[in-house]
């Protein structure tokens, strides 16, 4: 059951942020260099750049959230049962 | 289904593979990871019961929004306009406020490992076998489903053949759950939420944008032949099947909302197991609670692109305004795509599909292989062996599970109509078990013997209206049907069970205790205060009650 604690401090937060991050980069860079027939074709919008930031605030965010509250381990040991 | 050298076909590119592909390194990344956290059966099928609410919550919603979910939602979107939403405001959230307030206690006080497991503690054998084996089956049959759905999307997208886009979707499907269990598919849930919101809500805000806004939407939609009352939630004629208004909402609140609702959302345990895993009780209620929350905002991201897609697609409204033309609604989200997106995002909205269709996937094996394992191999063919090897079976039967999906897939992309019945077959197991399950958690006196025999004759109930309507012998248009063939299952599930009770022996109230209400004791019911779910919005009841208030808050809106 110890090992088991141990491992469980693996967090979901850190890699959603990770691949989001990664995302908003890329889309925000395609973005920047955005050919004018692109934005046309989202009605005006360059919603690679937009959404790229939009991203990249979510990023942010979740970063900030797995720092305020880290997963605490090994306080909850005695609110499992069995 | 859809023409396979077609209109739709995706203009992608190297960026929307990269993005693609980087997708699925995470996906098969997660998999590795949780692998390290088993090392029990209890730890691969129910992740050891450990994970905090939001992950178990936000995974609820994700294991049912597969490609069903997706692109049939959107195609009622287009079709319908706003009423779908009843699908999801009136057909989910209430049914799923229900499981975690009422019926979590029971489930997760019990301390099962499986809704068949529940049944044999209150029911005993007969009625856990019949359960648990029409469960597996329909579960390893609709991943089959949903694995032809999604081959089909990637045919029609990127050009693949179809065999290669089942085989490899298995393949990763299979290795991270063989690999992490259930903690990989929910972590691999949680993380397909945010790809398919980060994938739709760009092409909502695109597609609105375009068509000049809300009240752009509002104007051309009420210009276009499906008229003004497609931008109105009620009374949802053209949804009902009904002409007359009032029973048309009588139709949705009993029939979708309570019946067909209630049968799925709080007895498959598809969605159950992923209450299952969280790490307290309060927890286990929260989960569908805090699932409810994206659950009611969804139609936003699924349906407003659909009703936009009739509006401004050109082959699509040609479709809607006379039903001619190479597409039809289920193509809406596609052309919407196709028609919106730049290359990157397009990649992304790409991504975001295939990973619902994985969800949808994963969800049905995960849960198929706990089924298969506790219920049917250690309880009736291998008992008493240690836990190894039950953790060893789960993965061989997780393997073959994946086959027989691939096989069924197969068959799929040759009887098309075939899957689509049984897929209607498997929906008519679950008003009856909703049935059973509320007599039994409710009324002490229900017996073993009323459980079974209920639940098959309610089942049979089901099947019958289903034939006749078939036949044409009952007449009901649009979801009428199925909402008379699972209310009648219900009423006969419960009319059956309560006269055999009647006449047979009860259970010793003994061994009824934490499985029926009035014979569990308060506290084994509630959750007990544990450090890290202080606060108001930890608590279940609470939170329901907003949650409730907001889904109102939102049919008045859009009424």
């Amino acid at each position: 059951m110890a090992d088991k604690k141990k491992a469980g401090a693996f967090d979901i937060r850190i890699v959603i942020a990770a691949l989001v991050g990664i995302y908003g980069v890329v889309l925000t860079i395609l973005g920047i260099v955005e050919k004018q027939a692109e934005i046309d074709k989202a009605a005006g919008i360059n919603i690679n750049l937009w959404g790229g930031i939009g991203m990249l605030v979510f990023t942010a965010l979740f970063v900030l959230w797995t720092r305020l509250r880290p997963i605490a381990v090994p306080v909850e040991e005695d609110a499992t049962e069995q | 289904m859809l023409p396979q050298q077609s209109i739709l076909r995706l203009d992608a590119t190297a960026i929307d593979y990269i993005i693609i592909a980087l997708y699925f390194v995470f996906v098969l990344g997660i998999g590795y990871l949780a692998r390290r956290a088993v090392s029990s059966s209890l730890d691969f099928f129910l992740s050891g019961r450990s994970l905090p609410a939001w992950v178990t919550g936000l995974a609820f919603i994700s294991a049912n929004l597969g490609a069903i979910e997706i692109m049939g939602m959107s195609a009622n979107g287009a079709q319908y306009g706003i009423p779908t939403v009843h699908y999801f405001w009136i057909g989910a959230v209430p049914a799923m406020l229900f499981l975690g307030v009422v019926m979590m206690p029971f489930y997760y006080g019990s301390k099962v490992r499986s809704v068949p497991e529940f049944m044999l503690r209150r029911f005993g054998k007969p009625a856990h076998l019949v359960n648990a084996v029409s469960f597996a089956l329909a579960q390893v049959l609709i991943a089959g489903v949903n694995l032809f759905l999604l081959a089909t999307i990637v045919n029609v997208l990127l050009g693949w053949p179809i065999w290669v886009s089942v085989i490899v979707a298995a393949a990763i499907v299979l290795s991270y759950i063989t690999l992490g269990g259930l903690s990989a598919a929910i972590y691999n849930e949680v993380l397909q939420f945010f790809v398919i919101v980060a994938a739709l809500l760009p092409l909502t805000l695109v597609g609105l944008h375009k068509v000049g806004g809300w009240q752009g939407l509002v104007d051309k939609v009420s210009a276009s032949p499906g008229g003004s009352e497609q931008m109105s939630a009620w009374p949802g004629n053209a949804l009902s099947g009904f002409h007359n208004s009032f029973l048309s909402v009588i139709g949705i609140v009993f029939g979708l909302g309570f019946v067909l609702s209630f049968g799925y959302w709080t007895t498959n345990f598809t969605e159950v197991q992923r209450a299952l895993a969280s790490k307290n009780m309060s927890a286990a209620r929260r989960t569908p609670i805090i699932g409810s929350f994206p659950k009611m905002f969804i139609p936003f991201i699924v349906i407003i692109p659909g009703i936009i897609a009739a509006v401004i697609v050109p082959e699509l409204a040609q479709f809607k305004a006379n039903g001619t033309g190479e597409v039809d609604y289920n193509d809406a989200l596609l052309l919407l795509m196709r028609d919106l997106l730049p290359n990157g995002m397009l990649g992304l909205a790409i991504t975001g599909l295939l990973a619902s269709f994985m969800a949808g996937m994963a969800a049905n094996l995960s849960s198929f292989n706990t089924v298969m394992s506790y219920d049917i191999i250690e309880r009736y063919l291998i008992k008493d062996r240690p836990d190894e090897f039950y953790l060893r079976t789960g993965r061989i039967v997780t393997v073959a599970g994946t086959l027989v999906a691939i096989g069924t897939a197969a068959i799929a992309s040759g009887y098309s109509n075939l899957m689509d019945y049984l897929q209607q077959l498997f929906s008519f197991f679950n008003a009856p078990l909703f049935a059973t399950f509320i007599l039994g958690m409710f009324w002490k006196r229900m017996t073993a013997t009323a459980g079974w025999i209920g639940l098959v004759s309610g089942t049979a109930t089901a099947i019958l209206v289903f034939i006749l309507s078939e036949n044409g012998v009952i007449n009901l248009p649009g979801q009428g049907a199925s909402f008379v063939g699972a209310g009648a299952a219900f009423v006969v599930d419960i009319v059956i069970s309560v006269v055999v009770s009647l006449v047979t022996t009860p259970k010793r109230d003994t061994e009824l205790v934490g499985l029926v209400y009035s014979l569990t004791p308060k506290e084994q019911r509630t959750e007990v205060a544990v450090a890290g779910d202080g606060g108001w919005y930890r608590k279940p009841v609470l939170l329901a009650g907003i949650s409730l208030a907001l889904t109102i808050v939102l049919n008045i809106i859009f009424a």
